[in-house]
């Protein structure tokens, strides 16, 4: 059942791709009306795929790292959807959903092992900062993929060729304050889970930080570039072209890091 | 019985043969358009009837009993009306009939006709002309549906292509620049160096789209505080405009200063003032007032006159490009409102065909009645009820069929046939 849900789903983030890729180069407003659908049909889909997999395990989707790239695919959609719905920016969705869809068809690959941890005192620091985490990466990857979408239209503006996308993607001022919103949240939820995370190493006997090369200092370069990012937009007005940019670099580190935990 | 064609007509003028003095010759202003739709529908030939008549066309669109006679009329109508002789107006008439009629009206409303490709006023246009026949009851059925499915057409072309998102003139494409910088020009300020005529028109456009802050700097102080005055804005001194560039979202330069008045260095210290907001530059004058090294800085976008002029051209062609696009939306929306005409074609040839099959099962079965004088009324009832239903179930399918065939390209033989096999028109 589980692994229907899962196919199912999949299916549907790359039939929604498609969709808003043939709308953001022919604007034909069914498709978009179609992608929508598909990206709810396949969000429904994985919820019923995390719910069964938790119901097994009995917690949430953050143990193995199939469960942390199904869990931060599905927040992804989730916080596309209020992104989408706050600023209706219809091809934000051709930059989104093709990297959930990324993400989900990389956990495919992955060994569906069932990782069991028991309740206690661990587990709530586990579940702190798994979920804390990943609900700040999400935020992220739409902060990666507005940055795309600036530098796209800056290049386009400053250049003086104004080509289809200049007229399509929404202003700088839009994708600029969307780069800006999602990372104001997503920072602090990244610091709470990193903070909850070296609670947790406590808890496992661990010291609270370690000097780990492949696991804590990537982690370390992630969180002093969003940082930078943060601070910089508040204090030094850090803003467009170079927010953009450190949001991508940021997510690029994200993705880093994520693949140094796996090896 | 509506006919089993359209027959609809078209015939017009319009700016592309037809030259100005002869488009106002013939143009019909609000008193002449309403007298001529009610002398036309009056016309025994005529059944329903619309007048569009812009300062770039004068079109008639008319349902007629017969083509070639209706344009005919028409044309003689246009020339007699505007005491005319038909001779000479000959050369500039064109005429179209059912199908490319259709699509002339859909190429009209969605602005494929027009001198600006893409404009938006023609379909307002349009609407008024309708809604004045309308008013008048010199349209009917078709003509209401046709007009109805070219508005939605004309919608779905604007929301479908790019035909009318670029903007053709230099102040429209500054203002397009400007919302893609800025999104929305609500909270944002401009500030005007030198008071030329086309920085002063892109103020007011500008000004048209939300911007409330204005600012005007010339060398002559008067002349800044009367455009000020136009234009609900502040006056500044010629040699304060620098200090206070850090202000202005949008900047429009249109002095004759022979060199460059804005360099490098004075906006990389307004964009440190700013914290980086991005500042728009408009350079309309020449020769050119700011140098053009300013574009290097970050969150700062400069254009001069070529470079709109350019940004201009590009649209002028990509309009054209769109246009190929919104031919392709038309040739399908013609098909699909000839398929509904078709439709309301079938629909009285079905009735004609039911209404001769129960004639002929009335008469026979009253016949057989006649000759079965004991049985019982219960059992004619039942008898009646017995042929009723024999006769639907036999009809049942050719319906249905008749209905989805008349959709189809061959429709109209299938109607014929039909009406041949059932002798409905004798």
């Amino acid at each position: 059942m589980d692994k229907i849900s899962f196919n199912l789903s999949l299916f549907s983030y790359l039939m929604a791709s498609l969709g808003y890729f043939v709308y953001l180069a022919y604007r034909r407003p069914p498709v978009s009306t179609f992608a929508g659908w598909m990206v709810g049909f396949g969000l429904v889909c994985q919820t019923v795929t995390i719910g069964i997999r938790s119901s097994q395990t009995g917690h949430g989707p953050y143990t193995t790292s199939f469960e942390v790239a199904l869990f931060l695919s599905w927040l992804m959609v989730v916080v596309y959807f209020l992104t989408e719905w706050k600023y209706k920016i219809k091809d934000l969705g051709a930059f989104v959903i093709p990297l959930v869809f990324v993400v989900m068809l990389f956990s495919a690959f992955l060994s569906k092992e069932t990782a069991l941890v028991p309740e206690s005192e661990v587990r709530f620091w586990l579940t702190m900062h798994r979920t804390l985490s990943i609900m700040g990466y999400a935020a992220f990857s739409i902060a990666f993929a507005a940055g795309i979408m600036y530098l796209i239209q800056e290049h386009q503006v400053k250049s003086k060729k104004l080509g289809m996308m200049y007229f399509r993607m929404p202003s700088l001022e839009v994708l600029d304050d969307l780069n800006f919103k999602v990372i104001m949240i997503g920072f602090p939820l990244f610091t709470l889970g990193f903070m909850t995370g070296s609670i947790w190493n406590t808890q496992m006997d661990l010291p609270f930080f370690s000097w780990d090369l492949t696991r804590t200092l990537p982690l370390v370069a992630t969180w002093l570039i969003y940082c930078m990012v943060f601070f910089g937009r508040m204090i030094v007005g850090m803003r467009g072209k170079k927010a953009a940019q450190g949001a991508i670099l940021g997510f690029i580190t994200v993705i880093g890091t994520y693949f140094l935990h796996i090896i | 019985m509506i006919s089993s064609e359209a027959n609809l007509v078209l015939v017009g003028v319009n700016h592309k043969a037809t030259p100005v003095e002869i488009r106002e010759k013939l143009a019909f202003n609000q008193v002449k358009l309403e007298a001529s739709l009610e002398h036309l529908v009056s016309c025994p030939e005529i059944t329903e009837n619309i007048i569009l008549s812009t300062c770039n066309r004068v079109e008639i669109y008319a349902r007629v009993d017969n083509t070639d006679q209706g344009i005919q009329l028409l044309k003689d109508f246009i020339c007699d009306y505007h005491g005319l002789s038909r001779g000479s107006l000959d050369q500039y008439f064109y005429s179209y009939q059912d199908d490319q009629a259709i699509e002339h009206l859909f190429r009209v409303s969605a602005s494929l006709d027009s001198m600006i490709l893409g404009e938006a006023q023609i379909l307002g246009q349009v609407k008024d002309a309708y809604s004045t026949a309308r008013a008048l009851s010199s349209t009917g059925l078709v003509l209401n549906q046709l007009f109805e499915k070219a508005f939605n057409v004309a919608k779905k072309v604007r929301e479908e292509t790019g035909i009318s998102e670029r903007g053709v003139s230099i102040s429209s494409a500054a203002v397009e620049l400007a919302k893609k910088i800025f999104e929305d020009l609500e909270n944002h300020s401009v500030m005007l160096v030198g008071t030329g005529e086309m920085a002063e028109l892109a103020a007011k456009h500008l000004i048209s789209y939300g911007v409330k802050t204005v600012y005007v700097a010339s060398r002559t102080y008067e002349r800044a505080a009367s455009l000020a005055e136009t234009l609900n804005g502040c006056a500044l001194d010629f040699d304060a405009f620098k200090e206070e560039l850090y202000r202005a979202d949008i900047v429009i330069t249109s002095t004759s200063a022979p060199k460059f008045i804005i360099h490098k260095e004075m906006i990389e210290q307004a964009i440190h003032k700013r914290k980086n907001k991005p500042i728009f530059l408009i350079d309309i004058a020449v020769p050119r007032d700011i140098a053009p090294e300013v574009n290097d800085l970050e969150n700062v976008y400069l254009y001069d006159i070529d470079d709109l002029q350019n940004v201009v051209n590009a649209n002028m062609e990509e309009r054209q490009k769109e246009a190929e696009n919104a031919m392709e939306i038309i040739k399908e929306e013609v098909t699909k409102f000839n398929n509904w005409f078709s439709t309301l074609d079938a629909v009285p040839t079905i009735v004609e065909m039911r209404n001769r099959a129960e004639e002929m099962r009335k008469v026979e079965v009253d016949k057989t009645l006649k000759n079965l004088a004991h049985i019982s009324e219960e059992d004619q009832k039942a008898i009646h009820q017995l042929t009723q239903s024999l006769v639907n179930k036999i009809l049942h399918k050719p319906t249905i069929n008749l209905k989805k065939k008349t959709q189809s390209q061959d429709g109209h033989v299938y109607l014929k046939a039909i009406r041949h096999l059932f002798h409905l028109d004798d």
